[in-house]
Order: structure tokens, then sequence, then C-alpha cells
């Protein structure tokens, strides 16, 4: 039963983290950059929507909608200010470029919200009316899954099947998909690039300010810092599965979590994310493309 | 001078450049003119001069982005903690003890540098910059769970797997002290480091970084950064040149990490962070890629702005944060730059840059 309970926090844990890293690894496919400004954006979007809770008074599911909303036209925003200019510069200018909108994100937030944390409220309370745990329980009681849980990992599954659908089927995720393949043959078929890469960044904000709010339902406290380590950590396991691939993204996330997860029960809580990153330079030394990803030899 | 290669004359002006700005700066202290702060700020701006320069030759010169340049110079400080306070007693001039720290953190450094550079070096690209990432968080973590002590009979090291141990846990002898206390990290260390050792450190890592550049072996480097197969095709042996840039570049970082450890009486891993590793990865980028004075500037120029910056207060690290972005913009962007040309009647230079 401890055994199950671990595994069941640790995939919500690493459902989180798929949503993330499926917003990193939309972005990384079709701009080829790695942006590092993901994290920031995730810690806006708690922001964004525990002011919409606690200030403005807003139902839990409009603030919501109110932070992705915010985080898409910022988002967009970004794009268009910081990294379009570069399109055609070394990849590293562009990364350094990210790094800058990263600190410009968390110093904003510095300054406008402090530095103490905020107490944020979980979407669903922890607790219910009665005082009992609002968690569904399992085997007479001996195993409780919180409703949390249970919303992070259908957000999750529907988020993923969502993205499938739409990168495979629609017109729109068609020309994100040619744009990742190849920019120019994509221009020569008549797809607007620009738009399809501003849009590619649209989507991933969005993505990001969900899993913000529910990254603080787990983790109440609200920093101007919330985002780095778990951006990180989602950048890693979309590396992991596979970078560009979506299924990959969703498998990499939660496999994170669960060896996450273990790995505090189990083994130590000080070397938790140490063991997570061991884990990746092993898969990636077995399978340098991660688990999903196509391995393209180089050619002469 | 026109005798001389165009490269030997730029690494002359280098190496005088960086000496006379040793000499004016220690006369300015030497008659109070520096502020207390930026006094304070001599040493670590060396260290992140050798860091910069360093990562340059991994960065610029081997052409493989590495996001974990602040652990190596992590295993270097703490290394070279231990080495200075157990070598107190046994060698008491001072120059020499921080000498010896330094090259202890070198050694280790290295060694770390080859552990790491063994797998990572096979990789490509970015999952080569995710994966050095990832080993500078775990050297991170491994040094936050270390407790080092030393007394008569030695040094004592415990490894604080499940956060249950503390200091007691070594079982130091009469007179012993813990040097390094966990997630405490390094307390009362004895602060020995000098601006005159920071300037011999920076003058080290340029002739080790551009003597290399400019050797057989460095060409062979280059040759790998510009087109690996093509290297490997004229019987060049990928993985160990790879190694020998990855692990000199480590070493002077462990040296540079010594340095910085015996500049503060307490230091923890966490200082040594990702962040960290940005931090000097932007003064490499916007130094310019192999450009190795260009490396130094920039080190010195972004440790020293937050505190121009002072006068905007609160908002500094904003401003900090926009100078960067409109940095990158500015020396990237063809239309960006050719406003500012006309804005501020500039000489146009030819758009070369764009072929590049």
């Amino acid at each position: 039963m401890e055994f199950l309970s671990y595994l069941i926090s640790g995939i919500s844990l690493g459902s989180v983290y798929a949503i993330i890293a499926l917003g990193y690894t939309m972005v990384y496919g079709i701009a080829k950059m790695l942006n590092f400004a993901h994290g920031d954006v995730i810690m806006v979007g708690g922001y964004i929507s525990f002011c919409g809770m606690s200030y403005l008074g807003l139902p839990t599911v409009l603030s919501v909608l109110l932070a992705m909303a915010v985080c898409t036209v910022l988002g967009v925003v970004i794009e268009g200010l910081a990294y379009k200019p570069l399109r055609a510069a070394p990849s590293l200018a562009v990364l350094i470029t990210a790094i800058g909108v990263s600190y410009f994100l968390q110093n904003a937030a510095l300054l406008i919200w402090g530095a103490s944390g905020k107490v944020y409220s979980p979407v669903i309370p922890v607790t219910n009316a009665a005082g009992e745990p609002n968690a569904l329980r399992l085997f007479g009681g001996s195993l409780s899954i919180s409703y949390i849980s249970l919303l992070t990992m259908a957000a999750c599954i529907v988020i993923m099947i969502g993205l499938t659908f739409f990168t495979s089927r629609t017109k729109l995720g068609k020309a994100m998909r040619a744009c990742s393949e190849d920019k120019g043959a994509a221009q020569l078929m008549g797809i607007n690039v620009n738009a399809t890469i501003s849009t590619t960044f649209a989507i991933g904000s969005a993505l990001a300010a969900i899993a913000g709010v529910l990254l603080c339902s787990f983790n109440p406290t609200l920093t101007p810092t919330t985002g780095s380590m778990p951006g990180i950590k989602a950048f890693t396991a979309a590396v992991f599965g596979g970078i560009g691939s979506i299924p990959g993204a969703f498998l990499g996330g939660v496999l994170l979590g669960v060896i996450e997860s273990m790995a505090q029960a189990y083994v130590s809580t000080n070397l938790a994310n140490s063991i997570v990153f061991a884990v990746l330079i092993v898969t990636l030394l077995v399978k340098p493309a991660g688990l999903l990803g196509r391995y393209v030899p180089e050619k002469v | 001078m026109k005798r001389l290669k165009k490269h030997t004359r730029t690494d002359l002006i280098t190496y005088l450049g960086v000496a006379a700005a040793f000499l004016a700066i220690s006369a300015l202290r030497n008659n109070g003119a520096l502020s207390r702060s930026l006094t304070g700020q001599l040493v670590p701006i060396c260290c992140y001069m050798s860091m910069a320069v360093s990562l340059n030759l991994t960065v610029g010169i081997l052409g493989e982005l590495s996001l974990g340049h602040a652990g190596f110079m992590s295993v270097g400080a703490f290394s070279g903690i231990v080495a200075a306070m157990s070598l107190q007693t046994a060698v008491p001039f001072v120059p020499l003890r921080l000498a010896i720290a330094m090259a202890v953190g070198a050694a280790a450094a290295a060694i770390a540098g080859a552990v790491v550079g063994m797998p990572v070096l096979r990789l490509r690209g970015d999952y080569l910059a995710i994966v050095t990432l990832a080993f500078g968080e775990i050297i991170k973590e491994l040094i936050n769970c270390l407790l080092v002590g030393y007394d008569a009979k030695g040094l004592h090291v415990v490894f604080n797997l499940t956060g249950g141990k503390t200091v007691e846990d070594l079982r130091l002898g009469e007179g012993g002290v813990a040097l390094i206390k966990g997630a405490q990290g390094a307390t009362a260390t004895a602060t020995i480091a000098t601006f005159t050792a920071g300037f011999v450190l920076v003058m080290i890592t340029l002739a080790v970084v551009l003597n290399l550049k400019h050797s057989r072996a460095g060409r062979a480097v280059m040759a790998l950064r510009d087109n690996a197969i093509a290297a490997e095709s004229i019987g060049l042996n990928v993985t160990k040149y790879k190694m020998m840039a990855f692990v000199t570049s480590a070493a002077l970082a462990g040296a540079a990490g010594a340095l910085y450890g015996l500049n503060f009486s307490s230091l923890q891993a966490t200082k040594f962070n990702f962040n960290t590793s940005i931090l000097i990865l932007v003064f490499v980028v916007l130094g310019g890629l192999g450009n190795i004075w260009g490396s130094l500037i920039a080190a010195a120029a972004l440790t020293v702005l937050p505190e121009l910056l002072r006068a905007f207060s609160d908002y500094r690290m904003l401003v900090y944060a926009i100078v960067l972005i409109l940095v990158m913009l500015a020396t990237n962007n063809a239309g960006f730059t050719a406003f500012l040309r006309r804005f501020l009647r500039w000489p146009g230079r030819s758009t070369g840059k764009e072929a590049a």
C-alpha cells in the first residue's frame, strides 16, 4: 500500500512535469531553441491565478482561465520582442536571450509581488467542509488518492491526447510539423512560418499556466523562483522522452516524477534530484535521442 | 611588432593589457580610490575572468555547450579549502599554501572533468548541454551531503546520505576541526586569497588556453568543432582531443574555484548552482565565442555592472536583464544594428557577419 501511494504521488507530480515538458518539447521542436524562460512563465501563471482568486475574488475556473490568457499573451509578446529578431542568429545567442528573459520575469515578479512567498490555496481544497480529506478512498480507506492528484493526471492525459490530435489532424498542427521539419520548404508551401511559431509559443505558454496552477496546488508556497527547478526538471523530462516528441514528453515527465518520488521514499531525500539526473544520463548514453526520439545519423 | 604573427600580437596585447589593468587597479587601491564594495569584488572578478576563459575553451574552441561549469568550480573550491585548512601548520608560508590549494583544486576538478567528460562527450549538441547541466546539479547535491573534518590523525570524511548524520559522526580527535559541514558548507575558512594571486591565476589561465589554442592540439580541437566527421576522416583522435580540451577547462575552473573559496570565510555548495554556470556562459557569449580577451572584458564588466546600477536600487537586476537582452539583439540582429548605426552615425561596417 505504501508503495502504491508513493507511486501515485509520483505519477501526479510527473503529470505536472509532463504538462510543462509538452510545452518545452513543442517550442523546441519548432524553434530549435532551449526556452529557459518557460519555467518563469509557469511562475507567472501561478501568480496570476493567485491574484485572481485572492485579490479579485474570482471563482477558481475563471482565475485559471485568466492565468492562461495572460500567459498566452506573455508568451507571444516574449517571442515577438526577444526571439523573433534572432531567428537567423546562432543558437547560443538565442539561448542567452532566453536567459535574459528569464531574469527579467523573475525580477519583475520580485518587484511586483515581493520576495516573501505567497501561500497558494489549492484549486481543490485539501479537506472539505466537514474536515475530511478531499480524496478518493480505495481498499477500505488504506489507500487514498486526493482529488487534486486525479485532476492533474486527467488534465495531463487530456492535454496529451488533445495535442496529439491537434498536431496530426488539424491544418495548423500539420503546419507546425512542417515547420519543425524544414522551415524553408514549409514557407515555399505557403505556410506562414512566423505565425506558426507564434502560435506554438502561445500554446506552450497556456500549458505553462495550467502547469503553474497545478504545481502550486501541490507545493503551496509561491515565490519568484518557483518555476526554475520544475522548469529544468521538465526540460530534463522532455530530453529523457526524446525532445520534439509529444508522447515522449508525456512518458518522460511521468517516469521522472515516479523516479523522484521513489528516490525520495526509499533512497535519500538529499539525493533525489541527483538520482533523477543520473537516470537521465544513463538513458541518454544508451539511447542518445531519448526514449521515443528519432535518432538521425549524420551524413557527409 | 610587424614581424610577429597576427595571433601572437593579439596574445601579447592581451597579456600586456591584463598586466596594465592589474598595475592600474593596484595603484588605485593603494591610494584608496576604490570603493569598499569594489575592493571586495577584485578577487571574485579575477576568478570569474579565469572561469570565463576556461569555459571559452569548451564552448568557443571545442564548440560544445556546457551548462555545468560551476560544478567544476565547486569541486575546486571545496577541495582547495580542505587542502588549505589542513596544511595550516605544515605549510606556514601563506602564498605557498594558497598555491598548493589551487593546485589541489585544479587536480580534483581535472579528475571530476575526466569522469564527467568520458560519458558526456559521446553526446552531441543540446543533449550534451542537458547532461552537463545534470552533472552540475549532481556535483552540487553530493557536496551538500559531504562532511569533512581534520585532526592530528588526518582527514575524516563522512557521506551524509540519509540526512541524519552530523559533525559528531566524523569522530574527530582532540583539537580536530570540521572543515565542511554538509549543507552549511565550509565555515570559518581562513581567507588567504589575494588580488595578486588572482592576477597570477588569470595570467596562468591565459597562458594555458592561448598556447593550447595555437598548438597542434588546439588546431585539432578547432577542426573537430568545425566538422567532426571531416576531422575524424583525416585521422584525428576525436575522444583524445575532446577530452584534452574538456579536462583542461575543468582543471582551470578548479583552480579558480579554489581561489574563490579561499576568499570567503563561509561558502555553501548551493552557491555553485545552475545560475552560476549560466552567468559564466553569459560572459563567454557576450565576449564572443572563441575570443579570449572578449571573455575577460565581459566577465569584469558584468561583475561590476550590478554595482554600477546601484542608482536604480530595486530595479537593478531588472535593468541588468534588459541590458542583456538588448545587447544580444544589438549584436545579432541585422535590422537592429542598422537602425543603431543610422541613429548614432557609426561608420558602416560590412555585413560580413551575416554570412558567418
